[in-house]
């Protein structure tokens, strides 16, 4: 039977801590700018100008097409050395956290764009023609009226894909970063006790995600009680 | 063959039927009627034991339904079911739907019960349809295929929950022209339903519910000319007027 | 900018001689292409009867499907992989731990892999499965059982075939998603698809072919995977219902 060994944990929880913050950060970042991003490429798609809409269907349906690891990859390997000769950087600058940060986002926006995409569409078509009955322009009625609908029947979506996204956050471990998961990697594999760690990694995850889902479910009953 | 005795059931804070007693003979048709919420159609699904119940019992051939021993689906196979909303299975052929329980729960042989399922189409008129998807046919005619559907296990009682509310106007007379001939045949019957002129026609007996409760439980001359409770009268005053 | 592009570089031959780099990129799609179709075939069983089991009117039964559901939905993938590789064999008895320790290298990483990737899978699986059997109308289940149907019976023959046909597009989501995902097992050494790439930036000095080479893959296995299921789709469609053909 093997021997557990808890001791690393305490020790390292401020490490730990840090891990968390950048998991954090970087969830909170891409939803921010998934929530804009994905609400601008979605007016784009569902936009009758040709060159727009092909734009945001090429970018959505590339994006969702390739595993995030790839595009972190892209981004760590790549971006970086081509940001550095486009402006004409000092070699050696670390922009690995940038750069994974804007290619986490630009992923997620993607899926993000989809859902806000879905949402939109299902405010009745009527509402638009109501707005332009009334004289109001496309921002206008975007902007007052269809958009707050959009958003308020979506909230648990967005919400559902934020926890995703917390548990995608996981994945920068392909570009060295210390993220919560990183961090509980390092400690366990310096302390030889993986085991322990990744156990504890694993349950930490799982109580979070499980009480924001919770929490998700809750709203949505209240809200909509249908 | 069906004893209902004092049979009671709620959910939760809900009483949905409250202490119903009455009997079904053999060859009997009987119509149960009421405004909507009344119960009927959870009474009706109470014999079969579709529905559990709190207290009372039901007997049916001599089988008690409430019985956590009783064998529900052996029972359920004795005893034909048709349903407001047809239900056919839509992913299967008219042919399929026929013959499936045949085969599953009766055992007949695949040839058999395809046999006796054409049979009964052809009874209640549709046998050029045998191949086709429920999807495919009317409201009318899939109920058809659905009382030919109950027929295919034969049943000894047969059971119809409001077998024409979902039609379209047109089509109610097709499915109450099988209805009265499978009464005529003989066949033991308890229907819940508002279609009064087929009461009249072929029912033996009415009864009335209000709130869960059995209001009223009168030979069919009886229930017309002359209903016991306000609450009968005020129903068949309204419903009669079409 | 100073780059040279040079799409012939698939063409030569590999650092260690025994290949063109072309051919890494091939073996690297064929591990993800066996990797992902073994792990959707455990997801699709393990997932329909999860499934199944969460809509049963037994409530421990049903509890026991939500546990597992849960349980593989709120852990990131990556650190299920984590532990099915590296914690795992640590807790299984020592014959069994040291047997698997010992064996083949690439066996360990593709069997940790696979039960890894469709045990995650499965619980989205059992979710869509769940929803499919919940959107039936509720007059299916009785109709079944009037007719002397045992819940099972009912659930084989009247359920779960029209369930399965309702959930054919999010299961095909699903089925993406395992390609994709499989993408994470390149964490423990799994020379899969995207890890290929990886070594041919490294290997050659063209990163922007490789990726390319790379995506282009992966875009490919997206189309064709979507076309197979919209072929199946087509074929399956009951005739006359929901409006359909």
């Amino acid at each position: 039977m093997y021997e557990f060994d808890w001791s690393s944990i305490p020790g390292a929880l401020p490490f730990l801590w840090d891990g968390m913050k950048i998991s954090l950060e970087i969830t909170l970042l891409s939803v921010v700018v998934g929530i804009v991003w994905g609400t601008l490429l979605a007016m784009m798609r569902l936009s009758s100008i040709k060159p727009l809409s092909l734009f945001a269907a090429g970018y959505v349906n590339l994006f969702r097409a390739v595993p995030l690891v790839m595009v972190l990859l892209w981004f760590f390997l790549i971006v970086p050395k081509f940001i550095e000769q486009l402006f004409n950087l000092p070699p050696g600058t670390d922009l690995r956290l940038t750069s994974a940060m804007i290619g986490f986002a630009l992923f997620e926006s993607a899926y993000y764009s989809e859902i806000i995409r879905a949402g939109i569409q299902s405010v009745p078509k009527g509402q638009m023609a109501a707005c332009q009955a009334l004289g109001m322009n496309y921002t206008q009625s975007m902007r007052l009226v269809i958009l707050p609908q959009a958003f308020r029947n979506m909230i648990p979506l967005l919400l559902t894909q934020a926890i995703i996204l917390f548990q995608d956050t996981s994945l920068v471990y392909v570009s060295a970063l210390a993220d919560f998961f990183g961090a509980a990697y390092k400690v366990g594999d310096r302390d030889g006790r993986l085991v322990e760690m990744l156990l504890f990694a694993g349950a930490v995850y799982f109580v979070l995600c499980f009480a924001a889902s919770t929490l998700v479910k809750r709203l949505q009953k209240k809200y909509h009680p249908a | 063959m069906i004893q209902i005795s004092n049979v009671s059931k709620s959910y939760g804070t809900f009483d949905v039927l409250k202490d119903c007693s009455t009997t079904v003979s053999k060859g009997e048709v009987i119509v149960v009627c009421g405004p909507s919420g009344s119960g009927k159609s959870t009474l009706i699904k109470c014999v079969n034991g579709l529905e559990p119940f709190q207290s009372g019992e039901i007997i049916v051939n001599g089988i008690s339904v409430g019985d956590p021993k009783t064998n529900l689906s052996k029972l359920r196979a004795r005893v034909g079911m048709v349903f407001q909303n047809f239900e056919l299975f839509p992913h299967m052929s008219i042919t399929d739907n026929l013959a499936i329980a045949q085969m599953k729960v009766l055992g007949r042989s695949r040839d058999e019960a395809v046999d006796k399922g054409l049979k009964l189409l052809d009874r209640v008129g549709l046998k050029a349809h045998a191949h086709k998807f429920p999807g495919q046919l009317s409201g009318g005619q899939q109920q058809r295929v659905a009382i030919a559907r109950a027929l295919a296990m034969d049943p000894i009682c047969m059971l119809f929950d409001e077998p024409t509310s979902a039609l379209d106007p047109e089509m109610v007379n097709e499915v109450l022209d099988v209805m009265t001939e499978l009464a005529q045949e003989g066949m033991t019957m308890m229907c819940v339903t508002h279609e009064m002129g087929f009461a009249r026609r072929v029912a033996n007996r009415v009864i009335f519910m209000d709130h869960g409760r059995i209001v009223e439980d009168d030979a069919k001359e009886a229930f017309f000319a002359n209903p016991r409770s306000e609450r009968a009268q005020q129903f068949l005053a309204k419903i009669l007027h079409h | 900018m100073n780059y040279q592009w040079n799409w012939h570089v698939f063409l030569q031959p590999t650092a260690s001689g025994d290949d063109v780099y072309l051919g890494w990129m091939l073996s690297g799609l064929q591990m993800t292409v066996m990797l992902s179709l073994s792990a959707w075939v455990i997801a699709l069983l393990l997932g329909a009867l999860m499934g199944v089991l969460r809509t049963v009117p037994n409530k421990l039964l049903s509890g026991l499907a939500t546990a597992y559901v849960e349980l593989f939905r709120n852990i990131p993938l990556l650190v299920q992989l984590f532990i099915w590789y590296f914690v795992l064999p640590e807790l299984l008895p020592e014959a069994i731990g040291n047997a698997f320790k010992q064996s083949n290298p690439v066996f360990q990483q593709f069997l940790a892999a696979m039960v890894c990737l469709g045990l995650f899978t499965s619980a989205r699986v059992a979710e869509q499965v769940r929803s499919g059997i919940n959107s039936l109308p509720r007059g299916q289940k009785n109709a079944g059982l009037a007719l002397g149907l045992t819940l099972p019976q009912t659930y084989r023959f009247v359920m779960l075939p029209m369930a399965f046909r309702l959930i054919v597009p999010p299961l095909t989501s699903e089925f993406l998603n395992i390609f994709k995902n499989s993408a994470v097992c390149s964490t423990i050494g799994l020379l899969e698809l995207a890890a290929q790439g990886r070594q041919l930036v490294d290997y050659t000095a063209q990163p922007y072919e490789s990726f390319i080479a790379v995506t282009v893959a992966y875009v490919a296995i997206n189309v064709i995977v979507m076309t197979l299921m919209k072929k199946m789709e087509d074929k399956v469609r009951v005739p006359g219902y929901m409006g359909g053909k």
